[in-house]
Order: C-alpha cells, then structure tokens, then sequence
C-alpha cells in the first residue's frame, strides 16, 4: 500500500491520469457517434459522395445537421445542388470562422479534391443547381460589355455598388466586393442565391446575358483609374475626405508658411 | 529718366487724365493689410472661386445639357450603343476624347469641394473669434447667403453629367419639392415640365448654375470684399494693436505678391488634386435612369449633413381631410436647416442683443475669452457633424465592420444628446484656459528647472512672461452681465417681461469667466 | 469680477527683427537665387504641360504606387499644370517673404460713423428734396405708385406659368392596368412563375403596346420588383394575399420616401433595403416599413396569370406610387 500511495503522489501522476481520461472520454464519444448511421438516399452512392459525406460529416454536420438538414443555427442543404457548395466551400466562406452575422471570404480549409466530393455529397441528397463548366465560361467571346453593365446596374448595383466594391445591407450584412472573383463563382452565386444575395433565374437573367454582366465585372476590374487615384470607387465620401484633409491640410499648410516671418 | 520711365510716364498720364486714378491709388496702394494665416481662408474660397469660373468656362465649350436621349457610339467601349442623355454623352466626350477634358472637369470638381470647405474654416475663423460684430455684421449676412448659395450651386453643377448618383440626387430633391404642402405637386410639375425626370430640368438648372447665381456670386463677393478693404481687416490682438489702428503690411508691394501668389498656390494644389485624384468617375456610373441605384449613393460632402439629418429622421407622416404632410422630409430638409442658416445669419443681432454691446469692434477675441460663444459654436459644428457621419452611414459601417442600424440609432439619440455634452466641455474647456492664462501672467511660465532651496525645499524656477506676452494675455474686455435697470427713462417700474429675464439670464450665462488679473494682483506679484 | 481694461500697459510694437538677406548680400543673393528656382520650375512645369499635351497619346496608361493604372496624358498635363501654377505662387511669396521689407506699418482707423455734421447734413438734404416730390402730401400719388408697382412684380410670375403642365392625377396613375404583362429590365421577356425559384427576384417593367416606347418618365413609375418566397411565411391580410401568386409578390419599385429605386432584396431576412437613406422593408408583411424614415409600405400590385400562363397585373395600383404629396390622401 505504501508504493501506491508513494506512486499517487509521483509528480506524473496527474498528467498521466489526465491523460488516460481523455483517452477514455475520446474513444467512448467517438464510438457511441459512429453508430448513428444517416438515411438513405435514393440516389446511387459513389466513392466521390462517399468521401464527401465522410467529410461532411466531420466538418459540417455540427451546424446542418447530421442528414444535412439544418436547424436553428444553419439552413437545410437538401436541394442547393453542387453549385451552392463549390462556391461556399471554394470561396472559403464555409466552414464559418465564427457565427457573426455573414460568412465571409477568406482562404479555403479544404483543398479541389475535398470541395469537389463535400459538392458530390450534397447533389446526391436532392437535385439542385450544378457546377458551371469553368473552361466554357466564354465570356471574352460571348458576352456584351455595354449590355452587361445596364444588367449590372439594374440588378446588382444596388448591393454591390456602381463599380462592383461592394455595399453594406441590414444588422451589419454587406454585399462583398466583386472585384477579383472568378467567373465561375460569379454564376454559382447568381444561380444559388447565397445567405442575403437572392436567386437569378436563368428565365430572368438567360445564360448569355450572365456572360455579358460577367464580362462587364471584368472589364471594370481591368479598367485603369482614368482620373488619378480611385478613393475607392466608392463616390463621394472619400471625394469629401480627401478635400478635408489633403485639400485643405496642403493649402493651410502654405497659408502657415506664407504669413510666418523668413530667418 | 530712362526709356522705361517714360513709357510708364505716359501710360500713367493717359490712364489719369480719363479717369483720374491716381489719387484713389496712392491711397490704396499703401493700404494696410494685417498678416496672418487664418486670415488667408476667405482668399481660399474667392481663388477657389475665379478657379470655378476659368474651369467652368472651358467646359461649357463642350457640354451639352439637353436630356435628348441618344445612341452612344464615342471612345469609351463599355457604354457603347447604350441610350443616354446629350448631357451625359457631352460630359464622356469631354472626359475622354477632349485633350484635358477631363483634367478641367476633375479640377472644376475639386474646386467646387474647396470653395465649400474653404467658406465654413473661413466662417469658424470669423465666428471663432468675432469678427461678425459691429460694424461687419452685414458682411457676416452676405457670407452666410454666399454659404447657402454655393451649397445650391454645387449640387446644381454635380446634377449636370445626368449621370446615376447626380440623377439620384435630383430625384431626392424633386421629392422635397413634392412634399410640400399645398403647391407641392404644382411647384415640381413646374420645375421638371412634367413628369419627373422629363427633359426640361437639366437645361433649366444649367442656366442657373452658369448665368444666374454666378451672377449673384460675383456681384456678392464684390460687395463682401467692398466691405472689407473699406471697413478695413479686422486684427488679433497684440502688443502696439489698438481698436483704432491696423498694423500689417502694405498692399505694394507685400500684400500684393502674397496674396497674388496665393491665388497661384491654391489653383496649383487643386490642379494637382485634378491630376492625380479621380472625382465623379460618371462612365462607371452609367446614364440616370430611375429602375436603377448604386449602394452607397450620398451627394457631395457639403450636402452630406443634410442626407444624414434625412436619414436618421422618424418616420413621421400626417395623413388628414384627404391630404399627406410629410414631415419626415420637411423636417430635416427644409425647416432644421431653415432655422439653422437663420439663426445663422442673425448671430451677430443676436449676440449684440445679449451682451448688450453696441460699439465697434475691430480687435479679434480669443476664442476661450469668450466661452459662450465658443461653446456654441463647438455645439452646432458638433450637430452639423453627426449629420455629417450619418450621411455616410453605409460607407462607414462596410469599412469599420459595423452595421447601419447602429449607427443610424447613434445619430439619432447622439444628435439630440451631444451637442449640449459638446457646450459644456467646450465651457469649461475655455474657462480652464482663461484660468491658466491668469496663472501665467501671474506666476510666469514653468520651466521645469528645479532649484533646491537652502533650507531643503524644491521649487520650480517660472520664468516671469516679457511685457508684450503679458499684454496679449490680458487685454482683453471682460464686460460685467447686462443688469436691466429696474426703472425705464421716465420713472416707471420697468415690467420684467420674457424677453428682459432671457436677455438677462444668457447675458449671466455669456459672460461668465475667469477674472484676469488686475494691476494690483500683478503689482503684488512682482514684490514677491 | 475685475472691469478694469488693462492691468498692463501696451508695451506698442515689438521691435523688428532683421532676416539674415537684410543686411547679409551673400543670404541676399542665395534668398534671390531661391526665388529664381522657383520661377524656373513653373516654367518647367508648363513646358511638361505643352508636351504631354502634343506628344503623350490619350490612350497610353502608366502604373503608378497608390494610384495604380493611370491615364498618362491626364496626369502629366495636369502635373505640368499644377506645378507651372505653384511654383509662381511659391516664387512670389518666397521673394515677399525674404526680400520685400518686412516691417510692420501702422495705419489708423477712423470711426465708420460719419460726423455729427455730415449726419445733420444729411437729414436737412433728404427732408428737404423728399418734401419736394411731395409723396408725403400727396397721397392719390403714393397709392398709385404702389399699385402699379405691385402689379407689376406679378407679371415675373405669369411669365412662368407654362414652365410647366398642371400635374392633374397624373401623379396617382402608373402605366399598369389589368392584363398588362410584367416583363423582364431589362429584355422585355415575360414571365412565368416557374421561372422564378424561391428566393428569386426579377427587376419588370409593363410590357409595351406595339410601337409604344418607354421614357424614364414611364420607368420612374412603372418599375416594379417581383420576389418569390414561399407561400406560408407570407403574413398579409386575406385581400393582399389574394394579390400574391403562389408565393410571388410584386411591390413598387419606387420608394416611397423619395423616390429613389428599392431593388436591394435580403434573401435570408426578405427585407428590401434602400440605399438612399436606409429605409427597410419587410416583404413577408406587405413591404411594412421597419427601419429607417419612409411613412409607408410600398405600394403591391395585384397578380395574376393570363391565358398563356405569364404573369400579369390583375389592376392598377391602389394608390399612387413613389414620394408622398399633398393631394395624396393615404
């Protein structure tokens, strides 16, 4: 009895205890989760749905649920197709960082191959949108700048700003910038809707003239700052700032000289 | 003589004998102009001015401002084949197919933002330290209708390209017409030919923005300057300045190459924001057309504190006998600003109503030695500034991750509540001063040296203030409260009415201050 | 509380200090030398200005720090320009600041009230020459002049009156009627609901009679915006649900705050924003306003479909679209 009271009080009993609890409490949760087996979908599982639903699993069903069904905090992703998922996925913003108001862009957690089983998995739950092609996105060929820019000025100025920098929405929410996104995410997010942007129906805005607004963001995006520095194409506001600080700072400034006395 | 002073000779002798101008410019010539920075504000304004007119000129050599629609078929390829407005095709035209179009329209612009901007620091300068009193207080009027005017004429000549944020901007203003009451409908009808946006406006407002208030503008400015070179400039206060003398420099030459120059300098740093700072980029914003919006949409920065006082108002309409008041309109557009450049303009009445005080003035104030009106006037620059950032709610909360209904119930209650927080630190502010400036002169400057008496005490070492600082610290007036006499002139007891106790009360309120120092305390200072 | 004025004496103008080009020739000459550069670097800016203006093509972009792609020709004019303007100004004050004499005059102010004499003068000239025109006696005259006067001032204001038609109801009426198609803005196509998904919003327009053409005039009161949400979150009274197809709902597209174009459609919330001064609007209870400083709901339009199954306006508007007036009676 004295060598175990001696080995309780040995400085690595509790480290090693601890570690030993956690070993138990770990593998316990882990096999008591694994039983849960998810339903049964009609559609034929391949290896690529497989994979994704492994990694759905670990990464997503904590906030859509374990069938991909939401709740309070994540909506069902039953019926948003491949496309919702490669754009949400490929752009970064799923996995949220944190539950704020919008997810935003950031870099990918998971790499081509992962979003592409994670967008399998969730287009074999339900029919929805699919991944556009991206080496058919012919907008250079197919698409009409000037119309593109009155389709973009009626349907997506009005959240992402005249130039496609982006706007602010309700309770903290924002239209993200444009610029620098690529063609293929610019359709899956027309044709998915993402959290606050609404769905466009290829019936309401056809194939040809998403090329063309596609089009007309790039040519915005290339376009040079004609008059000298942009202030942000964001309009008057920072036309203001500029005239308050540089404007009158540079003029006060030789005012100062002007009436101060030479050595 | 030489060659040269003949010729000179004999212009002069022509010029004289028609007009007989040489006495009336001995005496102007050697006119006294005091010489300080902040008297160089209004200058910004007026250069800023000629720089509108020259600018503007050159680009009404190539603008069209009829609202004919028309197919787009110029240099810039990404609006091409598209409908828009002569106006708009001629303002493309001139930004990219005119050599320095858009350089002159980018300064014109910027310009016209330095005009403001210069008029309000110039407007604080003269409040701050008052300079509106007798005998400048029509002066002080015609800068106050030279303020509104350019705030008109700016948001006429941005509304001009026809382009989506200025066509928005009409708009607004075309609902603020609508709104009022009873004439409304008639008065926008009228203004527009018809139904908005017809084709009428923008030629109308064309008119106006380069015949009409430029007209007004120059004959204003002439009275405004007329004013001051004959009531002479006003100066601050200092050793050898009197009220009843002007110490400065000479029209010729000094004043003349600084002030010339200064013209030179200030057309310069706006060509020079023309040429590497974009402003109003219309070919991104595309035609007006009323089916579309930018996010983001305020009007320039000068017009800002209005679309902020518009935003954070309550929803507030009166629907009665068949008929709509829109007072959330009419409220922050017309009436809050209404009795703001009301009150305005009548300040000085004001002030010299309160205090009582009817002589001329020609010595500035410092500004702590007058803690009400500094207070005051930190209390409507405040108010102005709170419109200010809401009117750029949406910009703001995008780049500072903050949201819009934040910062809209900030305006809201902050617009109500800071103001008055805002006078009373910039009271106490200016009575801190005051009382540091008594301190000064009495017990001359810290040095921060440190001697050590003999009996073990640390004193610091003050450096007793020269007479010439001393003097600038105290020769300002401290005048007593008006006390209204208890008794008019014929012996009948004076009835106190609303108006004496008011007039009374502010006038306690306005000169309360720190005494400064009387010769005695400054005597027993010295025998220290 | 010390009324006393001064408790020091004016000590009068401080002495002059000296600049160094006052009496040093050598700092004399380098202030001069200053003053020359400086006039010389105007003159270089307007040579840069002439060239750029003849030599730099305006289609030539050049990469610059802060201010990335930037026109060529534009800058370098407008450098030139500004520097040939600065550097005259710099000149001159530099050569006042340095070389012009410095010192301090006095000149004396005089009371801007004109003498006792003069004012006396003054009133005797005035009552006098004023008692010879007599308005004072002679009061047919004074009555006269003023009505003719003040009649006179009103013709400014007949001039003006056909600046403009008399609004008569055209405030109240939209181009929509029963029947008339809603079509896409812009393409003209018409709609059918299965071309909308839940959680889509299309920009229309009225469809345009053969030969019709619209005029911004037409669009600033028939635009509308169509969202499709699903049926059940709709919370409306029986009659403006009755107005709704199958979860789609048309409201006006013009705020009716002031006017400006409401097409900001949070799908998440189905709240319409609009960006002029923040206004939101909640579809699911009729467009009622939630936020910001707009009085009243949009304006719906009454849906229905025709006999080819495309959308359509079952009547016109119930009330007038856009910015309150006057004569508006809700």
């Amino acid at each position: 009895m004295k060598k175990l009271s001696r080995l309780r009080r040995h400085r690595f009993a509790s480290p090693i205890a601890l570690f030993f609890a956690l070993f138990l409490v770990g593998t316990t949760f882990s096999v008591a989760s694994a039983t849960t087996k998810p339903a049964q979908s009609a559609f034929a599982r391949s290896a690529a749905v497989d994979e994704g639903r492994q990694i759905f699993l670990k990464g997503c069903s904590s906030c859509h649920g374990l069938n991909a069904e939401g709740g309070a905090i994540a909506p069902s992703l039953i019926g948003v197709g491949a496309a919702s998922v490669d754009f949400q996925v490929g752009t970064g913003r799923m996995p949220m960082q944190d539950m704020s108001v919008q997810a935003m862009r950031k870099k990918p957690v998971y790499n081509e191959e992962q979003t592409a089983a994670l967008a399998a998995y969730v287009a074999s739950l339900a029919p929805g949108p699919a991944i556009p092609d991206a080496a058919n996105i012919n907008y250079e060929r197919d698409g009409n700048t000037a119309q593109g820019g009155e389709l973009f000025r009626t349907n997506c100025a009005m959240c992402h700003n005249f130039a496609g920098q982006g706007g602010a929405l309700t309770q903290g929410k924002y239209a993200p910038t444009l610029m620098g996104v690529e063609p293929k995410y610019i359709l899956e997010a027309l044709a998915t809707g993402p959290q606050s942007m609404p769905v466009f129906s290829d019936k309401v805005i056809t194939p040809a003239e998403k090329l063309s607004i596609i089009k007309w963001i790039k040519a915005a995006e290339a376009e040079p700052n004609l008059g000298g520095a942009s202030l942000g194409r964001v309009g008057p506001v920072t036309e203001g700032l500029l005239v308050w600080t540089l404007g009158l700072g540079l003029l006060i400034g030789v005012a100062v000289w002007l009436a101060s006395k030479a050595r | 003589m030489t060659a040269r002073e003949r010729i000179a000779g004999t212009v002069a002798n022509y010029v004289d004998e028609r007009t007989g101008a040489a006495k009336w410019l001995k005496k102007n010539l050697t006119k006294v102009f005091p010489d300080h920075w902040s008297f160089m504000l209004g200058e910004i304004a007026l250069y800023s001015f000629v720089i509108l007119l020259l600018s503007g000129t050159f680009l009404t050599f190539w603008f069209d401002p009829s609202q004919k629609e028309v197919i787009y078929n110029g240099s810039y390829q990404p609006l091409s084949g598209l409908k828009m407005s002569a106006a708009y095709e001629s303002t493309l035209h001139i930004s990219f197919d005119v050599r320095g179009g858009l350089l002159m329209r980018q300064i014109h612009h910027w310009a016209a933002l330095i005009f403001l901007a210069a008029i309000v620091v110039h407007l604080l300068r003269v409040y701050f330290t008052g300079a509106f009193r007798k005998p400048r207080e029509f002066n002080w009027i015609l800068g106050v209708g030279l303020l509104t005017l350019g705030i008109v004429e700016g948001f006429l000549g941005y509304s001009l390209p026809d382009d989506l944020l200025s066509g928005t901007g009409i708009r607004i203003a075309e609902a603020i017409i609508q709104a009022l009451p009873v004439v409304g409908s008639y008065l926008a009808y009228f203004a527009f030919g018809g139904a908005f946006p017809g084709e009428a406006f923008i030629p109308r407002i064309y008119t106006v923005h380069i015949l009409l208030l430029p007209g007004i503008f120059l004959a204003l400015i002439t009275v405004h300057l007329m004013l001051v070179w004959y009531q002479k400039h006003t100066q601050y206060p200092g050793p050898g300045r009197t009220e009843k003398n002007v110490v400065g420099y000479p029209l010729m030459p000094v004043y003349m190459a600084k002030a010339g120059g200064f013209f030179f300098i200030v057309f310069g740093i706006t060509a020079f924001l023309g040429a590497v700072a974009s402003i109003n980029p219309i070919w991104l914003y595309g035609p007006y057309t009323p089916g579309q919006i930018s996010a983001g949409s305020q009007p320039d920065w000068y017009m800002g504190w209005l679309d902020g006082l518009v935003r954070m108002a309550p929803p507030l309409e009166t629907h009665a006998f068949g008929h709509t008041i829109s007072w959330n309109i009419l409220i922050p557009g017309l009436i809050i600003p209404g009795i703001m450049f009301t009150g305005l303009a009548l300040y000085p009445f004001i002030e010299s109503w309160i205090t009582g005080d009817k002589r001329e003035h020609h010595l500035l104030d410092r500004p702590r030695n007058v803690p009400n009106r500094t207070a005051l006037g930190v209390m409507a620059l405040t108010f102005t500034l709170i419109g200010l950032i809401n009117g750029g709610n949406d910009i703001i909360a995008t780049h500072f991750h903050l949201t819009i209904n934040q910062i809209m119930w900030f305006s809201r209650i902050g617009i109500i509540v800071l103001p008055p927080i805002a006078f009373v630190i910039t009271k106490r502010i200016c009575l801190s001063l005051q009382r540091a400036d008594r301190e000064l002169v009495l017990h001359g400057r810290e040095t921060g040296r440190l001697i050590r008496l003999p009996h073990g005490e640390f004193v610091e070492v003050h450096e007793p203030l020269n007479q010439e600082q001393m003097w600038k610290l105290t020769q300002h007036e401290q005048t007593p409260a008006l006390a209204l006499p208890e008794t008019d002139n014929a012996g009948v007891r004076r009835p106190k009415s609303i108006t004496s106790k008011l007039r009374a009360r502010m006038s306690r309120a306005a000169t309360e201050q720190v005494a400064k120092p009387t010769s005695d305390d400054i005597k027993a200072i010295e025998h220290h | 509380m010390s009324t006393e004025i001064a408790p020091v004496e004016d000590p009068g103008l401080p002495a002059h200090i000296h600049r160094k080009a006052d009496h040093d020739p050598v700092a004399e000459k380098k202030a001069e030398r200053q003053v020359a550069i400086l006039f010389a670097l105007s003159a270089l800016g307007t040579v840069l200005m002439i060239y750029s203006y003849i030599f730099i093509p305006g289609d030539k972009f050049i990469f610059l720090p802060i201010m990335g792609n930037t026109n060529a020709s534009q800058l370098f004019l407008g450098i030139g320009m500004a520097a040939s303007l600065f550097f005259i100004g710099m000149g001159a004050i530099q050569w006042a600041r340095t070389l012009m004499p410095d010192n301090e005059v006095i000149a004396q102010r005089h009371e801007m009230r004109s003498s006792d004499e003069d004012r006396a003068d003054f009133v005797d000239t005035v009552k006098e020459r004023a008692g010879t025109a007599g308005l004072g006696r002679r009061p047919l005259i004074k009555r006269s002049l003023g009505l003719a006067l003040g009649l006179v001032g009103l013709s400014p204001v007949l001039l003006l009156r056909d600046l403009g038609p008399l609004p008569k109801m055209e405030l109240s009426q939209t181009s929509w009627r029963a029947g008339t198609r809603l079509v896409t803005d812009p393409g003209d196509r018409p709609i059918k609901p299965s071309d909308l998904e839940v959680g889509a919003v299309a920009q229309v327009l009225p469809e345009l009679a053969k030969g019709q053409e619209r005029t911004l005039a037409d669009i600033g009161k028939d635009a509308v915006l169509l969202i499709r949400i699903r049926p059940q979150d709709f919370q409306l009274s029986p009659e403006k649900l009755s107005w709704t197809h199958e979860g789609i709902i048309a409201f006006s597209k013009i705020c009716s705050h002031m006017g400006c174009a409401i097409a900001l459609y949070e799908q998440q919330t189905k709240h319409l924003l609009c960006p002029c001064h923040q206004s939101t609007f909640d579809v699911t209870r009729g467009a009622k306003v939630i936020f910001g400083p707009a009085a009243r709901p949009l304006p719906q339009l009454a849906l229905s479909l025709d006999a080819e199954g495309y959308l359509v306006a079952r009547q016109p508007f119930a009330e007038p679209v856009g910015p309150s007036f006057w004569e508006r009676s809700s």
